[in-house]
């Protein structure tokens, strides 16, 4: 018997299959979750721009990674404008405009602004990097944060100097303090007063020298700690004063033992070994760094050199890059984008195979994550070096350091 | 004792390079009567003309100094000829708001074309310093000083012995009677102008080898400028550099004696004190 295939035969066959298809797209569609909207608030302009520009590139890079991982991510950028009144108000921008979740700020004042505006309008934050205690000692319910506190960073940073005066055998006795006035300088300052003679260190705080975030000159600051005779100097600095508090320091024949930067930014960033070249050789960084042994970091590094060749890998970029896989992952667990579910998912967060140096990423009930631990790096060659705790150093550490006229 | 006299010779040195800065506006107002609220903004446009120069060409800035004081001089001439001569007769607020709109659109040009990041000239003697006597002088800072006191030199000899100085001279002690001798006033105002803006744009380029550029720091070095001419007497050359030396050693002592962080208020301390006992400023003559 022969079939003729005619129109009618014709058409019942499209549709039938036209009607498979879609039915098949419509599984596909309702399978793949929405996807986590994430209003990314840093400071891109003003004068924390360069530090914020580089936690962006963490941001951009995570999204097409977490994408091959299978997790579904959308970035909304904003700017504070390194301000935290700016930053509240696109925090609050980025909310109406539909964001499921906030993360940010690096700066600790901007940092709190966002927290404030996630506590009010019930949308979980993930700080990527901001140091103020405070934040999370507010009994916030939305506030998360993978990065330490300035009371952990000047604890861990503390005992790392402990652990370089035994590597050296060299022991300063007295230190001077040098640290910028504002929220994060601030909360390292009351840290290192309660916990320099609470663990013992062998040297003692014999100035302590504030000076204002957006200092144009720090001859004066300089000079003062010069006077004060100090075998040690500390530093809590941003990029930019780092770089004129080392000049200063060369203009003046200010030679201590070691500069070294407890905690705090600038040191290991790479404009600042670039415009100090041979003088930023030996300055100290103990901070939370990349773990070398984690196959995810060198997958990270990997697609970072490829996407941004000229940039450094650093801390801005790792824990921006883990600030996207928190949120990611507590996504998926959550399987939906309601705060609520985020929320939970987030509180019951364990990353076993992430970026930075410490245990797996937990909160506490505070929404602090504690196991962060920290490394002290010392400029090699032009590179932020890993010197100390002995199991991941790519050195040992130089201790007491070359005077500024022995650089070459 | 010789780190005070360490902080008391770098606060002189940098209170030179603020005298300078300050000068243009003390010129300006002495001559034409208008109040250069855009002067910080013409200084942070001299100080990336420089750094565009030194990294395109390589050159010194202090090479660059007398380049970049002629073009911005021309500036000056022009804005002064073609906007700010209009505004002359009107009234004062009409003057403040002119000249706040160039300020406006000379920060927003900056910041669009260099973006908001400090950048610094990198020169090789950067780092150096001289020991006379057990006391340090910054070289830079000094070579930045001996650049001001050589252009406030060169500016007080143009006023006292060439033509058109004392014309410029004539036409602010009595505008009337220079129109009738016939001085063009017109011309000479703008001329005026164009010095101040030279002044600013030389103070710039000493300035950017003390500090480091952005264009937000406009602002307060307009706000410096203003504190030290009142402090040293608006109109007068000698008040400008005394007000500078004032304020860059008040800075440095009271950063040390005091605490860092509080160096501008006591520059706004001697604004007070200046305004109370003597308002026309310490060289300032009464009006």
């Amino acid at each position: 018997m022969r079939h003729r295939l005619d129109r009618r035969a014709f058409g019942r066959g499209a549709a039938a299959t036209g009607a498979w298809l879609a039915a098949g797209a419509w599984r596909r569609a309702r399978a793949q979750p929405v996807p986590l909207r994430l209003g990314v608030v840093l400071p891109r302009s003003g004068y924390e721009a360069l530090i914020g520009q580089g936690c962006q590139r963490g941001y951009d890079i995570a999204v097409p990674i977490l994408r091959d991982m299978g997790y579904a991510v959308e970035l909304m950028n904003a700017d504070t404008e390194s301000k935290p009144d700016v930053a509240r108000t696109q925090a609050e921008k980025l909310i109406r405009e539909g964001a499921n979740m906030l993360s940010g700020a690096w700066d600790s004042g901007q940092t709190a602004a966002l927290a404030q505006v996630s506590e009010q309008h019930g949308v979980p934050l993930v700080i990527n990097i901001g140091a103020d205690p405070k934040i999370t000692e507010q009994g916030y319910r939305y506030v998360f944060r993978n990065f330490p506190t300035a009371v952990m960073l000047a604890s861990g940073a503390l005992s790392l100097i402990g652990d370089l005066f035994e590597a050296t055998g060299k022991t300063p006795k007295t230190a001077v303090l040098m640290v910028v006035n504002d929220t994060f300088g601030q909360a390292a300052q009351n840290a290192f007063s309660v916990l320099i003679p609470k663990l013992g260190m062998p040297f003692r705080l014999v100035e302590t020298i504030p000076y204002d975030a957006q200092a144009r000159d720090l001859s004066v600051e300089v000079a003062k700690a010069k006077a004060a005779g100090a075998e040690l100097h500390l530093a809590v600095t941003r990029l930019n004063d780092g770089i004129l508090m080392l000049r200063e320091m060369v203009k003046q024949r200010y030679e201590p033992m070691g500069v070294i930067s407890p905690g705090a930014p600038g040191f290991y960033e790479r404009q600042f070994i670039k415009t100090l070249g041979k003088y930023a050789e030996y300055c100290f960084s103990n901070n939370a760094w990349m773990d070398p042994n984690q196959e995810l970091t060198k997958t990270v590094e990997t697609v970072f050199a490829k996407t941004f060749p000229e940039d450094p890998f650093d801390l801005n970029v790792g824990f921006s890059f883990e600030a996207v896989l928190i949120a990611a992952d507590a996504h998926r667990r959550a399987g939906s984008v309601n705060a609520q579910a985020l929320v939970e998912a987030l509180r019951a967060t364990n990353i076993g195979k992430r970026v930075m140096i410490g245990g797996a990423i937990r909160f506490d009930a505070k929404g602090q994550n504690v196991d962060n631990r920290l490394a002290s790096l010392q400029i090699r060659n032009g590179r932020p070096t890993v010197v100390l705790p002995a199991a991941n150093a790519e050195a040992k550490p130089v201790f007491p350091v070359p005077g500024w006229s022995q650089r070459t | 004792m010789l780190t005070y006299v360490s902080i008391i010779v770098a606060g002189l040195l940098t209170g030179c390079v603020y005298g300078l800065m300050a000068l243009g506006l003390s010129v300006i107002f002495g001559v034409t009567r208008i109040v250069n609220f855009a002067h910080g903004e013409m200084m942070v446009v001299g100080m990336y003309a420089v750094l565009v120069l030194n990294q395109k060409l390589g050159l010194d800035p202090f090479v660059m100094t007398p380049v970049i004081a002629a073009g911005l001089f021309v500036g000056g001439y022009a804005l002064q000829r073609g906007l700010v001569n209009r505004y002359i007769a009107r009234p004062e607020h009409e003057q403040f708001l002119l000249l706040l709109a160039v300020a406006i659109m000379l920060t927003s040009s900056t910041l669009m074309v260099f973006g908001p990041d400090a950048r610094n000239v990198q020169v090789d003697y950067a780092y150096d310093s001289y020991e006379i006597g057990g006391v340090l002088v910054d070289k830079v800072r000094l070579l930045a000083a001996l650049g001001a006191v050589g252009g406030v030199a060169a500016l007080w000899a143009f006023f006292r012995w060439t033509r058109t100085g004392k014309s410029i001279r004539a036409c602010a002690d009595n505008q009337v009677g220079a129109q009738v001798v016939g001085l063009d006033v017109k011309r000479l105002y703008a001329v005026t102008f164009g010095i101040g803006a030279a002044c600013v744009g030389a103070a710039g380029v000493l300035l950017l080898l003390l500090v480091d550029v952005q264009p937000y720091i406009a602002a307060d070095f307009t706000l410096l400028a203003f504190i030290i001419v009142i402090v040293g007497g608006l109109g007068s050359m000698p008040g400008a550099l005394l007000g500078g030396l004032l304020v860059g050693v008040s800075e440095a002592l009271s950063g040390f004696m005091v605490l860092p962080s509080l160096k501008s208020m006591f520059s706004f301390a001697l604004l007070i004190v200046v305004l109370l006992v003597r308002p026309q400023g310490l060289l300032g003559r009464r009006a």
